[in-house]
């Protein structure tokens, strides 16, 4: 499905703020796979997702999705088939916007409506409520308020929604929920799971919870200063608990109070 | 105190003008975009209107100016997107070099006469009787207000509006911004250009300074009619920016009608613009500090 064939990013190359993000990666994912991604501030998370996503042109290697090279496709065109959530729940829906326009805006783009005049009907509105109605928070009823008047979790939500409401070819959760407060982080990582499960969503997730980071998903990566440096998958993903992860952690000197505070 | 003429008269020149109000809620409102071309699309509409109508063809000077307009707004828009100018400058670039076109379209000559010749509404007089001008400006706006909304609610419309609203969000979309602003600003244009169409037409007259301040003129009609009707949907606020617009109008007849001397309308307009663009900063100033977070600075 995806295939990352050693990728390298190096920022402002030459100066003294240069900085290696990336450094040879490779990664494949088959379709249905979902990644959780572990590693300290800095280990290249959030680079390698711009890498997937295109916000910039790896250095070096090439990107496959779908037996597609999208290595030189620009970031617009990519996230036709690319889903992606942010830390911060504001940055995923327009706030002056309705929900039921910002759901008509993902669905007409993501759905190949290719007449740019197509407008939602009254099926695609009643889609929306059954689709809205799944996330139990009583926004089905409220399609006509702005998205600004919605709450951070609700707004996550929705935002989840926005990218899977026609199913992508991958989805990108950079800390989707780390900026919600604790039940509402939950409610949307359970929300993440049911919608990536009935859809069977090729998904990579960035997270600094130990035990959410095994708990989800079929696989685990860990990253260090733009590398892989630990890859879980199978039973010896299984018998992996929490305390020996962050043992692992220590051993690469990537102990930090962030990790080991989510580790509780 | 007002005659039936006046309040006619305000009545369709705000509807004229409403056009300009309704192409800065796009641009201005939608797409979060200061667009200094104004001045220049506006007399660009004027100039190609009533050169067409000149030539015999009152008519086709409409979709004429139109499409001079979108040229106009293409321009600043390739500035902006494509040569990274920033999109105040780019205006103003495109706004300047629009004062030759515009000389050039009129035949290098600062104004082009319509005495005697059809227009749009000499046209439609005999079969209208007393609204003659007033039927046609508002069957015009009202239809450009109605398709504005309509095409907002489109997939291209909901992507214009959320480049506006959201860069974060429009970013990891699959939306090209450097496309949707060009539409926009294109749109924007020709809807100015419109205005000025149906004006040069409305006084018979085309004049390289029409477009004179034309931008603060319709953000202080936008404005206005933001503040009639401060809250609603797309409907709501397009109908606002036509409402404001006949609204400023009314302001300007009174304000003629107490003999303020009418140079005095553009230090007005500025005014009443810089005090609604600036009134959230001037209510926090006046508010008394609390805990003390700014006094610092």
């Amino acid at each position: 499905m995806l295939t990352l064939r050693n990728i390298s990013k190096t920022f402002n190359p030459g100066t003294v703020n240069e900085k290696t993000a990336l450094s040879g990666i490779d990664l494949h994912l088959d379709k249905g796979d979902f990644i959780t991604i572990l590693g300290s501030n800095g280990a290249g998370k959030s680079t390698l997702f711009g890498a997937i996503a295109g916000s910039f042109v790896a250095d070096t290697g090439s990107i496959q999705l779908d037996g597609r090279n999208i290595t030189n496709l620009p970031d617009y065109k990519r996230s036709k088939y690319i889903g992606r959530l942010f830390q911060d729940p504001l940055k995923g829906t327009a706030p002056s916007m309705t929900i039921e326009e910002n759901l008509a805006l993902a669905y007409l783009r993501a759905s190949g409506a290719h007449f740019p005049f197509s407008m939602i009907t009254r099926a695609d509105r009643q889609l929306f409520r059954e689709k809205l109605a799944m996330l139990e928070l009583g926004l089905e009823d409220r399609m006509d308020h702005p998205v600004g008047l919605l709450s951070g979790g609700q707004r996550q939500a929705l935002t989840l929604l926005m990218a899977t409401l026609v199913t992508p070819k991958l989805l990108l959760l950079d800390e989707h929920t780390a900026a919600l407060d604790p039940a509402t982080a939950e409610k949307v990582l359970d929300l993440t799971k049911r919608i990536v499960g009935e859809n069977h969503i090729t998904c990579l997730m960035i997270t600094h919870n130990i035990p959410s980071a095994l708990n989800l998903g079929n696989r685990t990566i860990m990253m260090k200063d733009g590398r892989i440096v630990l890859e879980l998958q199978g039973q010896q993903r299984k018998d992996m608990t929490t305390e020996r992860l962050l043992k692992a952690f220590r051993e690469q000197g990537m102990e930090n109070d962030r990790v080991l505070f989510s580790a509780e | 105190m007002i005659s039936s003429a006046v309040i006619f008269s305000a009545l369709e020149l705000g509807c004229v003008y409403a056009l300009v109000a309704l192409a800065l809620f796009l641009s201005y409102r939608v797409l979060n975009i200061a667009d200094m071309t104004t001045d220049g699309a506006f007399t660009l509409g004027c100039a190609v209107s009533a050169t067409v109508a000149l030539a015999g063809h009152p008519l086709l000077a409409f979709p004429a100016a139109m499409a001079a307009g979108a040229c106009a707004g293409f321009l600043t828009a390739f500035l902006q997107t494509k040569l990274n100018i920033p999109s105040i400058l780019a205006g103003i670039i495109t706004n300047t070099g629009l004062y030759t076109v515009n000389l050039a379209i009129m035949g290098f000559s600062s104004n082009v006469n319509l005495m005697g010749k059809d227009t749009l509404f000499t046209l439609v007089q005999p079969h209208l009787g007393a609204v003659y001008k007033l039927l046609p400006a508002a069957v015009i706006t009202l239809a450009a207000a109605v398709l504005l909304v309509l095409f907002l609610m489109t997939r291209l419309g909901l992507s214009i509006r959320a480049t506006g609203d959201n860069p974060d969000m429009v970013r990891a979309s699959s939306i090209n911004t450097a496309f949707t602003i060009t539409v926009g600003l294109c749109i924007s244009n020709a809807l100015t250009a419109l205005s000025g169409a149906v004006l040069a037409q409305y006084q018979k007259t085309a004049d390289i300074n029409l477009g004179t301040g034309m931008v603060i003129i319709g953000l202080a009609s936008l404005i206005i009619g933001e503040t009639l009707l401060p809250r609603g949907r797309l409907w709501v606020k397009a109908l606002a920016a036509v409402l404001g617009s006949i609204l400023y109008r009314f302001i300007i007849a009174l304000a003629l009608r107490m003999d303020l001397p009418s140079e005095c309308l553009k230090l007005i307009s500025a005014t009443i613009v810089a005090l609604a663009i600036g009134l959230p900063a001037i209510k926090a100033a006046l508010k008394p500090a609390t805990k003390g977070g700014r006094d610092q600075c």
